[in-house]
């Protein structure tokens, strides 16, 4: 029998080891994965490489996680926000690693390393210097560099409803790298607001199939981020 | 003696006004963080745009009720909005195919810098100081058909942003169409930065004293 829920997201994220790539989903704090953070901040693993597309509010979720000082390096499109205060100051004190990455030239990287693509060619960032020291090529008289796909250890995701089986559904602009990450990661870690019996999910809507994920831990009520960075929380509590 | 009361060029309202002018009916848009969110309150009657919104949504919808936002329905800049009916929701590598793919009519992006052949510098100063975030400024002029950019005319300290080239880290190179600034509405053509435009008691010498790169007026035809 194949069941991919797990009793607790300590359980879920137990296995995650010193060094490993983690990728974690959500556009600020929409769909942050914040209990499978929490968790592995409760974990301990240290030298993480995380790769996301920001770097945490306040001190909560994924800046806590760097405020912990579990994070080595960040491959980021826009590390900061309006309220990021713990990325800026690692980063000014030369004690985290950035690699900056355009928005879209990261969600393909992504994809490509979940789809066994090792690179490609993308008309962004050339002529800036995100270009510096890349390969290029010209197509139809175009200039385009070159960019790898990127595998991860991990992927940390937030979904709104799964079932067993590890097929997903997610909620509003919450989805933004969740599907793509879950393809990227040898584990992906799914944290989902309810789990339902499989058959409850039309296969027409399934958004991401089970055969991208690996672990799945139901969280109904998952903290709000944004609220808990409002309230100047800081985890842990 | 100069009359302080006389208003010089356009409001930002009437900037945004402008552009939205600008935007053809059933036109695909992207709209970059700050005025250029202003634009979609100004489209005239009648014409239907679609908004897209790069972490995920076609058919943004206004910005809800205090306090009536979801949390998981935010647009690029992480504001609550909502979804028009007809809308989609799609992971971030459909976006940016969306983007890159060139299915995206137009965008209006805030700027830095731009130049007289179209270069624009909206990512980054490049001072040592700050930390660099690009998000998805690089793939958006890479990819949409036709950029717009709307910006002050100067900076805060009277410095031009409309130059001869660049001295900010490139966003993209030739990638501006036109730039809708508070003084003027300039289109960046091959033969150089033509004036389409200027804003309330603007004169051209006044104009081209605010603007670091060589400006062109329209020849107009006798009819």
């Amino acid at each position: 029998m194949i069941n991919k829920i797990v009793s607790s997201a300590a359980e879920a994220v137990r296995e995650i080891h010193d060094g490993a790539v983690v990728m974690v989903g959500g556009f600020g704090a929409a769909g942050s994965p914040i209990e499978l953070i929490h968790a592995l901040i409760d974990q301990g693993a240290k030298d993480l490489t995380i790769i996301s597309n920001n770097t945490g509010s306040g001190h909560v979720g994924l800046a806590a996680l760097i405020e912990n000082r579990q994070v080595a390096k960040t491959i980021c499109s826009f590390p900061r926000t309006a309220n990021s205060k713990v990325f800026p100051e690692l980063y000014h004190a030369g004690e985290i690693e950035l690699e900056l990455v355009p928005q879209g030239t990261l969600a393909e990287r992504i994809r490509a390393g979940g789809a066994g693509i090792p690179a490609f060619y993308t008309p962004a960032s050339v002529n800036t210097p995100l270009a510096i020291g890349k390969e290029s090529r010209v197509f139809n008289g175009q200039e385009y560099v070159l960019e790898y796909g990127i595998k991860a250890d991990y992927a940390l995701v937030k979904a709104e409803t799964a079932d067993r089986y590890g097929n997903l559904l997610y909620h509003a602009t919450a989805r933004n790298f969740g599907p793509i990450m879950c393809t990227a990661s040898k584990v992906a870690i799914v944290q989902t607001k309810k789990v339902i019996e499989p058959g409850q999910i039309d296969p027409e809507t399934v958004i991401t199939p089970g055969i991208f994920v690996q672990k799945v831990i139901e969280i109904n009520n998952p903290a709000d981020e944004s609220q808990l960075v409002e309230d100047e929380m800081s985890y842990p509590w | 003696m100069v009359n302080t009361d006389l208003k010089i060029g356009w409001s930002r309202a009437e900037m945004a006004q402008k552009v939205a002018l600008d935007i053809p009916d059933g036109s695909y848009v992207n709209l970059g963080i700050g005025i250029p969110e202003m634009v979609a309150d100004f489209v005239p009657e009648g014409r239907e745009l679609i908004y897209q919104t790069e972490n995920g949504l076609l058919g943004m919808g206004p910005v809800p009720e205090e306090g009536k936002g979801d949390r998981e329905l935010v647009n690029a800049g992480k504001k609550y909005v909502t979804a028009i009916p007809g809308a989609a929701y799609f992971h971030h590598a459909d976006s940016f195919g969306m983007i890159r793919g060139g299915h995206i009519d137009i965008c209006v992006l805030g700027a830095m810098q731009v130049s007289k052949k179209g270069d624009l510098a909206n990512w980054s100063t490049g001072a040592k100081n700050s930390v660099p975030a690009v998000g998805g400024a690089m793939d958006l002029v890479a990819g949409v058909k036709r950029i717009f950019v709307i910006t002050q005319h100067v900076t805060k300290h009277g410095d031009p942003k409309i130059v001869d080239a660049c001295s900010f880290p490139l966003t993209g190179k030739k990638v501006v169409e036109c730039v809708y600034t508070n003084l003027a509405i300039l289109d960046i053509k091959k033969e150089g930065l033509f004036v389409r435009e200027m804003g309330p008691n603007v004169d051209f010498d006044y104009l081209q004293e605010l603007t670091g790169t060589k400006l062109n007026q329209y020849v107009k035809t006798q009819v």
